[in-house]
């Protein structure tokens, strides 16, 4: 038997959408103009799914700190924090995030996918038991299967369905980790943090929250939901990332639990991979302090994001949540429309997301924008009128109408 | 059709978009052509009728519907 033999479904899957056009998995920037603009199909095209929030890529402070790392610390590490040692821009990351966080303790991660992995393995072991809700992202499902806690999976946003599923369990005299994120992925909405809070103080758990989109975005400090909320006390374990808001690559796990530390000889993701390149590190701590300095990137975001969000309400589009947020998602009829009006959006001169099921909650087909602080009014309003031509003309109707 | 078994039938109904024939021996995930994350939404409206909990672990060895029939009766005492 071919072990590739099972990719089958997949070749064919892939084959249909091509067959539609362009190939919505595999595009190529072929030349980045600016945080918002790159070269696609060697056109200039508006960047409208990037996560690049902050649109801080091409700060010239933070290119200048990447350059200057590269230069002293050279291209790359070679190793793992553990095994090869740190360098010293590692602990000056690390103390910077913990100081913009307000917490005790920061581990950074290579990237924000091993954050996860890394978090959930080493709180949670076999003899314990993570909750998690039903639309986590799956570096959170990959880090509770490699944590070997008992699962069990809550519904979407749904307190009380946490609470039933805490009163049901055996006491087994394990921990119970509870995970829930600041602003989910694909549909663009937050936790009702207060809400799982009260669950807290009934049941007894300990509570990581993921901020992963809503770092840099949310709160009175872009600490995220937690700070929005208010209730950053009641947050145990804070997870991010910085491919993201920050615009590099990484992500990182903070805490105050006087443990925190002997985390890092806890978790496989942290030891046995190669720590973060110097200049990824650098344009971090960079921008960080922008973050810290220049809350009118946050209020800028959210003006952005309010924009697109009513732009599109205005055109009766169906969208994922129903607060303006900086993923807005637009649900689509079927896979084949879907397909179809993003190809139509991008030789159009506009590129957002596809998502499709598995990859989306509820079998849901959906055209997925990330807003950005660098979008300018113009190009949200292309965006919207773009959409208007597209999508809320009835385009994804006909091709699924045939 | 056990008592189980066809109760697990009953809710498995509103998955099965390609009319298969649901009994003991179907898997679940391949004769209904349904992908992990609708197996997991399906398994979740098993612990709100039996008022019980599956965790996730227990789905990598749980293929067939009598093999879930098994699970559900271990945890409702009936098995």
């Amino acid at each position: 038997m071919d072990l590739l033999a099972k990719l089958e479904a997949i070749a064919q899957r892939h084959a249909r959408m091509k067959a539609l056009g362009g190939d919505a998995v595999g595009v190529v920037n072929e030349k980045m103009l600016s945080p918002t603009r790159a070269l696609i199909n060697g056109r200039e095209t508006i960047l409208a799914g990037t996560n690049n929030y902050m649109g801080i890529t091409f700060d010239a402070e933070c290119i200048a700190a990447g350059q200057k790392a590269l230069a002293e610390y050279g291209t790359g590490t070679t190793g793992s924090r553990i095994a090869n040692g740190s360098f010293a821009l590692h602990k000056q990351l690390e103390a910077e995030f913990a100081a913009f966080l307000g917490r005790r303790h920061c581990i950074v991660f290579t990237t924000g996918y091993q954050a996860n992995l890394g978090m959930m393995s080493g709180l949670a072991g076999p003899r314990d038991t993570i909750y998690l809700d039903a639309d986590s992202h799956s570096s959170i499902y990959d880090g509770c299967t490699l944590s070997g806690a008992k699962l069990v999976r809550f519904r979407h946003n749904d307190a009380a369905d946490l609470d039933k599923r805490l009163s049901r369990a055996e006491e087994d005299e394990g921990g119970k980790l509870v995970v829930l994120e600041g602003i989910y992925s694909m549909m663009g909405d937050r936790a009702p943090l207060a809400d799982f809070i009260a669950v807290k103080k009934k049941h007894g758990f300990q509570l990581l929250v993921d901020e992963a989109h809503s770092f840099g975005v949310l709160g009175p400090h872009g600490r995220g939901l937690a700070d929005e909320a208010g209730l950053e006390k009641e947050v145990d374990f804070v997870v991010g990332t910085f491919s993201k808001s920050v615009g590099a690559i990484g992500g990182f796990g903070a805490g105050d639990h006087p443990y925190f530390e002997y985390l890092r000889f806890a978790m496989r993701p942290y030891m046995f991979t190669a720590s973060s390149s110097p200049a990824s590190v650098a344009t971090s701590i960079a921008a960080v302090r922008k973050l810290a300095a220049e809350p009118q990137r946050r209020k800028r975001l959210a003006e952005n994001s309010a924009r697109l969000f009513e732009g599109f309400r205005a055109l009766g589009l169906e969208l994922g949540c129903g607060e303006a947020s900086p993923v807005v998602a637009v649900r689509c009829p079927d896979e084949p429309s879907t397909i179809a009006m993003w190809n139509a959006l991008l030789r159009a001169g506009v590129y957002v997301n596809i998502a499709l099921p598995p990859g989306t909650p509820n079998k849901l087909c959906l055209l997925r924008c990330s807003v950005s602080a660098a979008h300018s009014d113009a190009d949200l309003d292309r965006i919207i009128e773009l959409f208007g031509d597209v999508v809320a003309q009835g385009h994804g109707r006909k091709v699924a109408n045939g | 059709m056990t008592d189980t078994v066809s109760q697990l039938c009953t809710l498995l109904e509103p998955f099965n978009t390609n009319g298969a024939a649901l009994s003991a021996a179907t898997d679940i995930s391949t004769d209904l052509n349904i992908d992990s994350v609708t197996v997991m939404d399906f398994v979740m409206e098993v612990e709100d009728h039996f008022d019980i909990e599956i965790p996730l672990n227990v789905l990598s060895e749980t293929r067939t519907v009598a093999d879930l029939a098994r699970v559900v009766e271990a945890r409702t005492g009936k098995g």
